[in-house]
């Protein structure tokens, strides 16, 4: 089986971000990507938990995203514009993929 | 007085802050709470809309509809001058919480418009729309206060879609819309959904927003000064008592001036949070939160209901 070398990028944002994160994604072409609740967890600022919020202020969610280099610079600088000042974290990890094209 | 402190309603909430402070595991999924605050917002409106169409037309809709978007626009500016003065918060901070102290708490004004209910107290549909139409105005003043405080540039893209599409205000418009269009027809059909269940899956929402309540109490404490908890204790008093000269200036009956007086003294905890995370991503969301959540929103929904009532009778 051959395996083929991607990005994958994981965005832990507060949820009234979500859609400007999808917007930047999908503007530059990235089309492999998911979306999950963060139920709990410890910051900078201490302890955060989703129980403790009724609207979408408190809530954290993770965005995976697995795309190719070349996307990955075009998605980065609108990225870390969007995300300097908000609460949250951005990493970036080597992983390889079966199927390159979807990504 | 006491009556009103031992509802079914006041005891379920308190029931479920108990459990919250207790470290008990308590609580309503997610996806539940969710479903019942979308049927409450539902229930409102369209009982709201049904009612506004059995009453003539007149001016007191857009006297209440205007007094109401001037509180809100105005609260902010009281309560950004008194955390400046009393408390060591930043202008930021401050300004972003000001934004909550003039939106409102529709689950505080729900539980009111049941306490009213309860008492056999009448109150207008239209009160509904006012509740409506005070959400938004206070995150403008918000944002100028931290503009011209904290010279912070408050353009950001999808705000006011944030803002104005949140979808409990859809709902509770467009609910309140088809109330209208359908009336008292519609009211006969709805009734089995929309009346008899109400009070129950209002315990309900609220034993669960009684559990989120006392962990955000818990939270307060760790987070919030003494003079910062003490503003979340008189602002609401100080904002009650401007929408009580509002309500006796427009002669506003019973019912309305309550709820009225309700929305006054209520702070947001949904559609501000939201937006000053948007707008304001470097104010401290704990500390906003944990006032309107931790803080006022129990008063309220406690002494504050019974003391409000209070209050608008003495107006009469």
């Amino acid at each position: 089986m051959e395996w083929h070398n991607r990005k994958k990028l994981e965005i832990i944002i507060e949820a009234p971000l979500l859609g400007d994160v999808l917007e930047i994604f999908d503007t530059h072409g990235v089309t492999g990507y998911t979306v999950l609740p963060a139920l709990q967890g410890r910051g900078h600022d201490g302890v955060w938990s989703r129980d403790a919020s009724i609207g979408s202020a408190g809530k954290m969610l993770v965005v995976m995203c697995i795309l190719s280099e070349t996307r990955l610079d075009r998605v980065m600088p609108p990225l870390k514009a969007l995300i300097a000042e908000q609460i949250g974290m951005l990493t970036l990890s080597d992983v390889k993929v079966m199927r390159p094209e979807h990504f | 007085m006491l009556d009103t402190l031992l509802s079914p309603m006041l005891l379920f909430f308190a029931l479920g802050a108990a459990a919250a402070l207790a470290r008990s595991d308590l609580a309503l999924p997610e996806q539940i709470a969710k479903g019942i605050s979308i049927y409450l917002m539902l229930a409102i409106g369209f009982k709201g809309g049904v009612n506004l169409v059995e009453q003539p037309i007149s001016l007191d809709i857009a006297y209440a509809l205007l007094a109401g978007v001037g509180l809100s626009f105005g609260l902010p500016y009281l309560a950004f001058a008194s955390l400046r003065i009393g408390s060591n918060l930043s202008s930021l901070d401050a300004a972003a919480v000001a934004g909550h102290y003039g939106s409102i708490s529709m689950v505080t004004f729900i539980t009111a418009m049941q306490t009213l209910t309860s008492l056999g107290i009448d109150f207008d549909g239209y009160m509904i729309a006012v509740a409506a139409a005070m959400e938004a105005p206070a995150i403008i003043s918000a944002l100028l206060l931290a503009q011209r405080y904290a010279g912070t540039s408050t353009r950001r893209k999808g705000l006011w879609r944030e803002v104005f599409l949140n979808g409990s205000i859809v709902l509770l418009i467009g609910a309140f819309a088809i109330g209208m269009i359908t009336g008292e027809d519609g009211m006969v059909r709805l009734a089995p959904l929309i009346v008899a269940p109400f009070q129950g899956l209002l315990c309900l929402f609220l034993l669960d927003m009684g559990v989120i309540t006392g962990r955000n109490l818990r939270q307060a404490r760790s987070v919030l000064t003494l003079p910062m908890l003490a503003f979340g204790v008189y602002m609401p008093i100080m904002a009650a008592l401007i929408a009580a000269a509002f309500a006796w200036l427009l002669g506003m009956s019973v019912g309305n001036a309550m709820l009225f007086i309700v929305l006054a003294a209520s702070a947001s905890y949904i559609v501000v949070p939201a937006a000053m995370r948007l707008a304001l991503p470097k104010a401290n969301p704990a500390v906003y939160l944990s006032l309107a959540m931790g803080v006022t929103f129990p008063l309220n929904l406690s002494v504050g209901i019974p003391l409000w009532l209070a209050l608008a009778e003495l107006l009469q």
